[in-house]
């Protein structure tokens, strides 16, 4: 074990991948030696060479184009995308190309590429650094979507997204690269994709969340247990394919579900969760499950974002509100 | 420095005549052989046009006019050279190895169309334009890092050197030492909207420049000249010497696709016969006739060549069992997730 911050834990995680895998390639925009502008990989140019960890001039949709190309010849590649906000550029790469190479050939061309990107309010960045574009990916087949909200499992999930045969975008939340530091393994671990985690157990509501949005959902759980609620907690971490095992089993026990999440309210993963629930608990449901969430705008300007992002008092009334209507 | 090779290549003019009579060092085997592959290849167009009419096959590209760009390229590279093409180029993949009735099986979107053999370098056609240049970066950057002496090719209209991916491309090609080649079919029209309403380069090649690579205007009418430039880029590719772009300049004597497309709506018929005019089986059928190495024989048996070749392949479009449900849902991911195994139980296939 080693303490580690989740950019530390990341880093590490390409560090091990690096040196088990040979055919794995790392890039993009200042990854080099400049050790990318959040030093997730700081290092590891001058560790495994300029063949394998190298910049690239400054365009997204070639850096994702590039790891399209070279999965075409066997390598594989982790692609940095330098914020989410720029993932744009690149969609046709990612979603069009890397997501359905392996459909339109039947399998003989494959792309297990890992497009990882930062992402996440509350850090005060310029405009465009923040939002929460994960919803474009869950709607989209043939990519999986992990977000980890801590060091621990942003190793692990970055390793099983690594030796994942398909593509995976891995998003991660600019507040926790350094909020999260915890006792993180040496070496190699996973965290298997598409499994979610109850991270405090409870008995009145189900509470589903990702990213930095669990440490609130936590912190809110504290709150409200001080009024008689017991809230159990669940960390999606996958966002696609959904853990509904989990889901299910959560709401059997408490019947009652809200869900959690800093990206704005429509067509994302809550209403996407919401319709799961409908197709696989309705009946073990006593009220209807709730969203909290950002109004359906830009992600603000930093001068409002804390107004604008959720937080404890936001979600303990939420709760509240459901539990005694 | 780099810099744009001045000039416009050409070897045989339209009327069959050599521009350089006394220094012209032409490989007459090589050239007999384009020749055959030309002649096969336009009379499998001719018979695309009837059999997607007739909807034996599907959606169909035609590439008449642009046989000496697509067959003279193709020629020129090494077996294991990777073709990274757009949607023109079906011929210069079956030339590449692809097996006919697995580009026709494509254009009826049948998946089986798309799983390219083992032995064959090339990735499917690219139906967004531009998305093949910055991936024939990454297969020309993975030949580099393992050091094996290939080139990646790939190919882009007129149309396509107006898009993001298109200059996005050449510049990583340029930056990072990629051996890749872009070929510019410049058929005149993107679509509809012709060549000087596009940009206002000059050329098409000279696009290269603010890459800093290489870039060539050659006659696409002209497979020898095509074939000439070719084989220099892909040697200056394999010796590390960097990334060319070729401007083919051509005409798509057809419509863009068969599917409802008029040209008469955008350029007139006398621009069209003198296109016909430059016609490349015309002025390669004069001047290798001339020289006693192309009879009437030989063009029936090159067209008799690809009359058996569509005949085995429809026939092996017609054997191949149709593609399934489970075709469409096991093949988004390796293992698909229960969701999605469950929706395909769920959904009623059959009605």
């Amino acid at each position: 074990m080693a303490e580690m911050t989740m950019v530390e834990a990341i880093r590490d995680a390409l560090d091990v991948s690096l040196r088990e895998d040979p055919r794995l390639l790392v890039f993009g925009e200042d990854v080099g030696v400049n050790g990318g502008v959040f030093r997730a990989t700081d290092g590891l140019q001058e560790k495994y060479g300029e063949d394998r960890v190298f910049d690239t001039p400054l365009a997204e949709s070639a850096i994702a184009g590039l790891a399209v190309g070279l999965a075409m010849q066997g390598f594989k590649s982790v692609a940095e995308i330098q914020f989410l906000g720029f993932v744009y550029e690149a969609m046709d790469q990612i979603l069009s190309q890397s997501a359905r190479m392996r459909y339109r050939t039947r399998g003989r061309y494959t792309c297990p590429v890992v497009f990882r990107a930062p992402f996440g309010g509350g850090v005060k960045a310029p405009e465009l650094h923040c939002d929460s574009f994960e919803g474009h990916f869950v709607q989209s087949p043939g990519i999986k979507v992990v977000i980890p909200s801590n060091a621990y499992d942003a190793k692990g999930l970055l390793l099983s997204s690594i030796s994942d045969p398909d593509p995976v975008i891995f998003l991660e939340h600019l507040q926790l690269y350094r909020s999260s530091r915890m006792d993180v393994p040496v070496g190699h671990y996973t965290v298997e994709i598409g499994k979610a985690k109850v991270v405090r157990l409870g008995t009145d509501v189900s509470l589903f969340s990702y990213g930095a949005m669990v440490a609130i959902a936590v912190a809110a759980a504290e709150e409200l247990q001080k009024s008689g609620i017991s809230l159990e907690v669940i960390d999606l971490r996958t966002l696609s394919p959904m853990d509904m095992e989990t889901v299910v089993t959560s709401i059997r026990k408490t019947h009652r579900a809200a869900i959690l999440q800093e990206a704005s309210r429509s067509a994302g993963v809550a209403p996407e969760l919401i319709a799961k629930i409908n197709e696989q608990a309705i009946y073990f449901l006593e009220g209807p499950v709730i969203r909290i969430t950002p109004p359906d705008t830009f992600f603000p300007f930093a001068s409002l974002e804390r107004e604008w992002l959720p937080d404890v008092a936001r979600v303990v009334e939420a709760i509240y509100r459901m539990m005694t209507t | 420095m780099t810099h744009t090779r001045a000039g416009f290549h050409q070897l045989i003019r339209e009327d069959g005549s050599l521009v350089d009579e006394e220094n012209a060092q032409l490989d007459f085997r090589v050239l007999k052989e384009l020749m055959r592959r030309m002649v096969f290849t336009r009379r499998w167009d001719e018979r695309a046009i009837k059999l997607s009419q007739q909807g034996r096959i599907g959606y169909h590209a035609p590439v008449m006019g642009q046989e000496a760009a697509v067959i003279g390229t193709e020629a020129a590279m090494n077996r294991d050279d990777f073709i990274v093409p757009a949607y023109r180029e079906l011929p210069s993949l079956y030339w590449h190895g692809y097996p006919m009735h697995q580009l026709f099986l494509y254009t009826l979107g049948h998946q089986h169309g798309g799983n390219v053999p083992k032995d064959v370098h090339c990735f499917v056609p690219q139906i967004i334009v531009g998305a093949q240049i910055v991936q024939a970066v990454g297969v020309g950057l993975a030949f580099k890092i393992k050091k094996e002496q290939r080139v990646a090719v790939t190919y882009i209209g007129d149309g396509g050197t107006s898009q993001g991916d298109f200059y996005e491309g050449i510049n990583f090609a340029g930056a990072l030492d990629a051996p890749v080649v872009v070929v510019v079919q410049n058929n005149g029209y993107a679509i509809s909207l012709s060549r000087d309403k596009q940009t206002k380069a000059e050329t098409l090649a000279h696009k290269a420049v603010a890459a800093g690579i290489e870039g060539v205007q050659v006659d696409g009418m002209d497979v020898a000249a095509v074939y000439d430039v070719m084989k220099t880029a892909l040697t200056r590719a394999r010796m590390g010497l960097g990334p060319t772009l070729i401007e083919a300049v051509n005409y798509r004597l057809m419509p863009h696709t068969l599917s409802g497309d008029d040209p008469s709506r955008y350029r007139s018929s006398a621009e069209e016969d003198e296109w016909r005019a430059k016609d490349p089986l015309i002025r390669l059928r004069i001047l290798l006739s001339e020289r006693g190495l192309w009879s009437h024989q030989d063009e029936s048996e090159a067209i008799a060549a690809a009359d058996d070749e569509i005949e085995k392949a429809l026939e092996l479009v017609e054997r191949t069992p149709k593609m399934t449900q489970d075709d469409l849902i096991n093949y988004v991911f390796e293992t698909p997730p229960q969701d999605l195994k469950t929706q395909g139980k769920e959904y009623q296939w059959q009605r």
